[in-house]
């Protein structure tokens, strides 16, 4: 298939699942309002941290990390590249220039995604009623996806389509389990208070890996539920699950068997699949947490830079 | 709201006589509009641009951030043409496009035409659009240019006239498609009674076409559409085309020329290319033959087009043809090549070079349509009638500096259909334009773009000038007459327009369907249900 399209579609399906997952990482401090109803005033902050985009944020809000400011910034801001409307945008833009390739109600779906994403941007819906407006997000978010896998001929173009979309999950499921990082920051105190747990519980919410943890874990033990997010082989939303996804994915692109190399791109995400595959959750502690999911973002990073490197550069006529 | 108060206005009216009486074909469209219910009119025609803005059947408005997109507007009520004209008009059509490209031909090669002094040599060597690079060049069969859309207009004696006749890249025929799938579900059993003619086939038979080029022995030919990119304003029908022919969409980045051959740049390297429906005009085809400044382009590609290596649709050079000075000489030009009279008749034209002619335009400038004979979409345009003192001599000043770049014509009153205009039905005047595919043989496409000038008592009706579009049904009024005494009382089977399962729910608004939002309803966004797209309410 043309670069051009390989790259479109691989960033349409990436875009859609940020746009998701930045639903989900304000919906941690939702869930965490819903049950600490008056400590919601404070807890905004980690959340534009874990984006690495703060200095991007004080720009614009200062240091007024409220609600409302960081709503604006993370979902509804036009131009912060990678608030939801941008990212939904840009999911569109792409989606827009392979029309042809992919199925007209996937088209469908996401362009009216953006248009009504817009207008309710305009409203004061999403402060109003947040809950509804992020769970309306996932939602469909989660029906872009489902389209895909069922509207769409699972050939080469969904190949590019399903290996930025779990390079994308992975990397997102590693930044909402950095949220809790970033609030535990100012408050070392309260490791392994009830507080401390309930923060768990919001973060495998946001995740939707609550009730799949408790039929794995019952009790919510923070070493577990990381345990749970980052090398669980079954849950869809784990580091580990989606690599292996986006590894088995990259390989029936180039039809050679997982274990081999044929391009730079499946060397780099099979390293990251085998480090993963020998390491454990004790290892992560040692190294810290939040490090660890720092480099393991930087090793994401490269596996893109080289997939770009392998199929979407543009290839010159001498070849 | 209805035809009650509706008035022809002494214009030709697509839909009633000049006794307001609906046009044979047209009366069970009539009696539906006229039996639904205060308001349901209206409440289709918003379903019916939800589900266009849904499909994503929008243009590009350049220089506006907010809203840079648009779907073209639509108006529900279609326009009807029986099928007796439309033959005479298919015919006239076939007959034209046949002889303009014998004499494409001949001028790019042995210029017969002008030798016979038929059409003046110095006239169409001075065309803009004359192409040097394709001078001696062999299309495939001779055939020159594949995909046309002539404008037609109808005047007050209810006859068609030539417009225009657009053999570069005339675009439109996705405004064709996507407003009969809305249609049909606006006025599903009117249009099944109807006996209306198809045109979904479109797409198939443009592949044929295509195909139709393949260079000789190539097993497996890769045809591709060729866009100037998503931002051209017609990159929604360029993708479209490409999606129901089931081919490459290709930008000029996309291909390279290598080794004689043309290549698409993909994942697993080259490969090669065989025949490209390009939607891009001759300057910016190949920045090595044509405009060096050319980004769009692909370096190189004439040459592999001259040596037979891939195929083009339409050759370049076409637009000799599109030249308004031309155009005032193809009843000449059919006569010369098919001796024969032309079926449908140009609007009359008077040339400005000639020292006659132009002096009877700079005299009547006040009744004249002026254009500029290399312009389109409307623009480089003076409407006499309608123009200012200040305009007129301007115009006048530019005709007198350069007389070969300008024709004018009488105005026309176009004919006119009843149009949603707020929240009444008045007539607007339309054009038509027909899309005529030229593979193995001409094929008229039944139906076309009616284009409406939306604003009251406009003639203009370019969509970069406030135009929109209607729904184009040819239908056979004789046999429809047999089946309307079955079902003139389509109500009284109690099959209810709009809701298939024939429960008559005519309170049913588009407010009462999209109840979902609990809180306050501001936003269909709250809504969770999947895309219903239907135009019915």
């Amino acid at each position: 298939m043309l670069s051009r399209v390989a790259s479109s579609v691989y960033w349409m399906t990436r875009y859609v699942e940020r746009a998701e997952n930045i639903a989900r990482f304000i919906s941690v401090n939702l869930n965490l309002t819903l049950d600490f109803p008056s400590e919601s005033g404070s807890q905004w902050q980690p959340i534009v941290m874990t984006t690495g985009d703060h200095d991007l944020f004080e720009k614009k809000y200062g240091t007024d990390y409220s609600s409302r400011n960081v709503i604006r910034f993370l979902a509804l801001d036009p131009e912060y590249g990678n608030s939801i409307l941008s990212s939904l945008r840009a999911a569109r833009e792409n989606a827009r220039s392979v029309r042809e390739i992919i199925s007209s109600e996937m088209w469908e779906q996401i362009n009216r995604f953006y248009i009504e994403l817009r207008d309710a941007a305009r409203t004061d819906f999403p402060n109003r009623n947040p809950h509804k407006f992020f769970k309306i997000i996932t939602m469909r978010g989660h029906m872009f996806t489902g389209l895909l896998y069922s509207t769409m001929s699972h050939g080469e173009a969904f190949r590019f389509a399903l290996t930025g979309l779990m390079l994308e999950r992975a990397d997102k499921t590693s930044r909402i389990l950095d949220v809790k990082y970033f609030m535990l920051l100012p408050k070392g105190g309260e490791v392994n208070s009830p507080y401390d747990s309930i923060q768990w519980a919001a973060v495998l919410k946001s995740a939707s890996a609550l009730e799949m943890y408790r039929k794995r874990f019952h009790r919510i033990i923070p070493r577990q539920v990381c345990e749970f997010l980052i090398f669980d082989g079954e849950f869809p939303r784990s580091i580990r699950y989606c690599l292996k996804k986006a590894e088995q994915s990259l390989h029936k692109i180039s039809s050679s068997p997982v274990g081999t190399v044929s391009n730079p791109a499946e060397r780099s995400l099979g390293r990251l699949c085998a480090d993963i595959d020998y390491s454990d959750i004790d290892e992560v502690i040692d190294t810290g947490m939040h490090e660890y999911l720092d480099g393991l973002q930087v090793k994401i990073n490269t596996v893109g830079a080289h997939i770009h490197e392998a199929f979407f550069k543009v290839i010159s006529a001498e070849n | 709201m209805n035809f009650s108060d509706y008035q022809t206005q002494g214009f030709y009216d697509e839909l009633f006589d000049e006794n307001n009486i609906p046009r044979p074909g047209t009366e069970l469209l009539v009696n539906k509009i006229e039996s639904l219910p205060e308001k349901d009119l209206l409440h289709k025609q918003r379903s019916a641009e939800t589900a266009l803005l849904q499909l994503g059947n929008t243009f590009a408005v350049y220089g506006s951030e907010e809203g840079t997109e648009k779907i073209l507007p639509f108006d529900i009520i279609p326009r009807i043409i029986n099928n007796r004209d439309w033959q005479v008009l298919e015919k006239g059509l076939k007959q034209r496009i046949y002889a303009l490209n014998l004499f494409i031909h001949d001028v790019y090669h042995d210029r017969k035409i002008l030798k016979d002094k038929v059409v003046p040599e110095d006239l169409v060597m001075s065309c803009a659009t004359y192409r040097k690079q394709c001078e001696g060049l062999h299309p495939p069969r001779g055939v020159w240019c594949h995909v046309t859309g002539t404008d037609l207009i109808r005047d007050i004696d209810g006859r068609f006239y030539v417009l225009e006749d657009n053999m570069r890249c005339p675009s439109g025929v996705s405004y064709v498609l996507e407003n009969r799938q809305v249609l049909k579900r606006t006025f599903p059993y009117v249009f099944a009674d109807s006996r209306v003619r198809p045109v979904d086939d479109y797409p198939n038979k443009l592949l044929a076409t295509l195909e139709s080029l393949v260079p000789q022995n190539v097993p497996s030919p890769k045809i591709g559409v060729l866009t100037p990119g998503m931002y051209n304003s017609a990159y929604f029908e360029h993708s479209f085309l490409a999606q129901q022919m089931g081919v490459e969409l290709v930008e000029g980045q996309d291909l390279v020329v290598s080794d004689g051959f043309v290549y698409m740049r993909t994942t697993r390297g080259l490969q090669r290319i065989d025949v490209i429906y390009r939607r891009l005009d001759d300057d910016f085809m190949d920045p090595a033959a044509f405009r060096p400044d050319s980004m769009l382009g692909v370096p190189g590609i004439m040459d592999v087009y001259r040596k037979g290596k891939v195929a083009m649709a339409n050759a370049p050079g076409t637009g000799i043809a599109d030249d308004k000075a031309v155009y005032a000489y193809v009843p000449k030009i059919i006569k010369y090549y098919l001796d024969e009279d032309a079926i449908l008749p140009n609007v009359p034209t008077f040339i400005c070079r000639e020292d006659k002619d132009r002096q009877h335009v700079l005299e009547n400038l006040d009744k004249l349509v002026v254009k500029a004979a290399n312009e389109s979409g409307g623009y480089g345009m003076l409407i006499g009638p309608h123009a200012t003192e200040k305009e007129r001599e301007a115009f006048a000043e530019l005709i007198q500096k350069n007389p070969r770049n300008y024709i004018a014509q009488p105005t026309i009153s176009l004919s006119r259909v009843p149009t949603i205009v707020g929240d009444r039905i008045e007539g607007r005047h339309v054009d038509l334009r027909p899309y005529i595919l030229y593979g193995e043989e001409i094929y008229v496409l039944p139906g076309g773009l009616t284009r409406v000038a939306l604003k009251k008592g406009s003639l203009v009706v370019n969509s970069s000038q406030g135009g929109g579009t209607k729904d184009t049904w040819v239908i056979d009024a004789d046999e429809q007459g047999s089946v309307k005494t079955d079902t003139a009382g389509t109500d009284k089977t109690g099959r209810a327009e709009g809701h298939p399962a024939g429960s008559r729910q005519p309170q049913t608004t588009l407010e009462s369907r999209n109840s979902g939002p609990p809180s306050g309803g501001q936003s269909q966004f709250m809504n969770l249900e999947p895309s219903q797209g239907g135009a019915h309410a």
